[in-house]
């Protein structure tokens, strides 16, 4: 690895920790983000020369409020700013002073900059636009493209979302427990966002910007469990998109068609990253304090733990996804409660599940496609075709429509249609 | 004389590697590790998951089992077992038992699922 590289990764991983904390000094988003972009450069030029800070994100939060004071100062009385060289070379004892002052607040820093990304006022798009700039640093190009919109566009949605949050008034202080847990779940919503607008991707180079947000996701998770270390469902989530991203070498055929998860080349699923989630899911279960995540988590190492699809353990699914339920009711629950009893009760048990659901689901593509499916295996062949047509209606990416046209075309070889 | 060499680095950093360099990092080790192998000098090797996935068993009159990784500096890594076992559950119970044979001591045990195995080939 180049020693920019180092340093770019360096500065990446830093930066929650540094802007979180710059946010809390200048109580504002534009000043702590340029004070952290100042303190970048002469990271840039400092670091290779003297070689990388035992802390980075101390350094930079030092530099950082020195450039940004520095640079209030300017404005107020026109003085010069400082010799470069009187910050380049900042000792260990100036790493362990802005230790001090900001070590035990690091948590609340990282979990506010969070936060105030997803404040409620925000639309979900804002909200992980705003995330993904200002927590995880990547370019407004770069989320324009994920987001298959214009840079100018993402820009002044990017800035709207700003003004917004700045009116918000988000608390300063330390919050207390109830408001800490309160933030916590948010940002993990939030973060769950950011997962499945990366998962919904398509295959193929123009949904690349977009399959990358799983792993921005996955490595924010990461970042809140080292600072929430004793929190069940953050394990869960953590888990969850690990076991769910593991499949993703499966998800596509080389025309980019969407495979089932039935049909994957289970070979091609990522051992590590299943391996991390199992441990994680392990470690939550231990803490006896079930909660949605960690349900969630639990089906998909049902699917990882099968070797083959018939080894798929669905009646425990299907009780997860009951459990599900009573913690989480909604429509989409008890639609994918459905699949695993089609497969343990049958495609009548699975159809009298759904077909409560028609109402609130009927601008659902999946349950079209569910439907028609169990219709069909129930050998209702006009009916199946209805409800194929409307998924097609409804599909979202080509690739969907591409894969109802298959048992769209199986009908009506068989005549069914 | 048998050494182990431990190692540290930047897990934040790590994690943010694209899969290219992932893999010829892991590339250049593995020759490392082959040419030691020929020589006969290789005992296990072993990449841990990150410390999140950790949970630590502090030692003492009673044991007290905590999420995350053990973080004291005050502290050395002294050695380490490798067990082959069904559940977390069991892994807090087997160091439990060395907490409890190992009374005299008061650091705790760190337990971290491993990623990478690799027996090696040196005689006991």
């Amino acid at each position: 690895m180049s020693e920019l590289a180092w340093i770019d990764a360096a500065l990446t991983s830093a930066r929650p920790q540094a802007v979180g904390a710059l946010l809390r000094y200048f109580r504002d988003l534009d000043m702590a983000e340029e004070a952290f972009q100042n303190a970048c450069l002469r990271a840039l030029k400092s670091w290779p020369q003297n070689g990388p800070p035992r802390d980075p994100a101390a350094w930079l939060i030092l530099v950082g409020r020195n450039t940004g004071i520095d640079e209030t100062r300017r404005r107020a009385k026109h003085t010069a700013l400082p010799d470069e060289d009187q910050i380049s070379d900042l000792g260990d004892a100036e790493d362990e002073a802005a230790e001090r002052l900001d070590g035990s607040h690091y948590r609340d820093d990282i979990l506010r900059l969070l936060f105030i990304c997803c404040h409620p006022d925000l639309p979900p798009t804002q909200q992980i636009a705003l995330a993904l700039r200002v927590v995880s640093g990547l370019s407004v190009r770069q989320i324009a493209r994920a987001f298959l919109v214009g840079e100018a566009a993402m820009e002044q949605r990017i800035t709207r979302a700003k003004a917004r949050v700045a009116k918000a008034n988000v608390a300063f202080e330390a919050p207390g427990a109830v408001e800490r847990a309160e933030r916590l779940s948010a940002v993990a919503a939030m973060i769950y966002l950011i997962f499945n607008e990366g998962y919904s991707a398509g295959a193929g180079a123009a949904d690349d910007a977009r399959g990358a947000l799983c792993d921005e996701a996955i490595r924010l998770a990461r970042l809140l469990l080292r600072l929430f270390q004793a929190e069940p469902e953050i394990m869960g989530l953590a888990a969850l998109m690990l076991l769910q991203h593991a499949r993703t070498p499966a998800r596509f055929d080389a025309e980019g068609q969407v495979i089932l998860l039935e049909d994957q080349d289970r070979s091609l699923w990522q051992g590590k990253l299943i391996a991390e989630g199992l441990a994680l899911l392990d470690k939550a279960i231990r803490h006896r304090r079930r909660g949605p995540y960690q349900i969630q988590a639990a089906i998909a190492a049902l699917h990882a733990r099968a070797a083959r699809p018939e080894d798929t353990d669905w009646a425990e699914i299907d009780r997860l996804y009951a459990a599900l339920e009573t913690l989480q009711p909604s429509p989409v629950v008890t639609f994918n409660r459905a699949v695993a009893v089609a497969k343990v009760a049958g495609p009548e048990a699975a159809l009298a599940m759904i077909e409560p659901l028609v109402e609130r689901l009927s601008g659902y593509f999946h349950f079209h496609g569910l439907r028609g499916g169990l219709l069909m295996q129930l050998d209702r062949g006009r009916e199946a075709r209805q409800a194929f047509d409307q998924a097609i209606a409804l599909a979202n990416t080509p690739a969907e429509a591409a894969h109802i046209r298959q048992h769209l075309d199986r009908l009506i070889r068989t005549g069914n249609g | 004389m048998l050494y182990a060499i431990l190692c540290y680095d930047r897990e934040d950093v790590i994690a943010g590697w694209t899969q290219q360099q992932e893999d010829e990092t892991m590339a250049r080790l593995g020759a490392v590790q082959e040419k030691l192998t020929k020589q006969g000098k290789l005992g296990p090797v072993a990449r841990l998951l990150p410390t999140t996935s950790a949970t630590t068993l502090r030692k003492g009159a009673e044991t007290m089992v905590i999420d995350g990784p053990f973080a004291e500096t005050k502290e050395q890594l002294l050695g380490f077992y490798v067990v082959d076992v069904e559940s977390l559950d069991e892994a807090v119970g087997i160091s439990r038992d060395l907490a409890i044979a190992n009374n005299l001591a008061v650091g705790c045990y760190e337990i971290r699922p491993l990623s990478v195995f690799r027996p090696g080939s040196l005689p006991a």
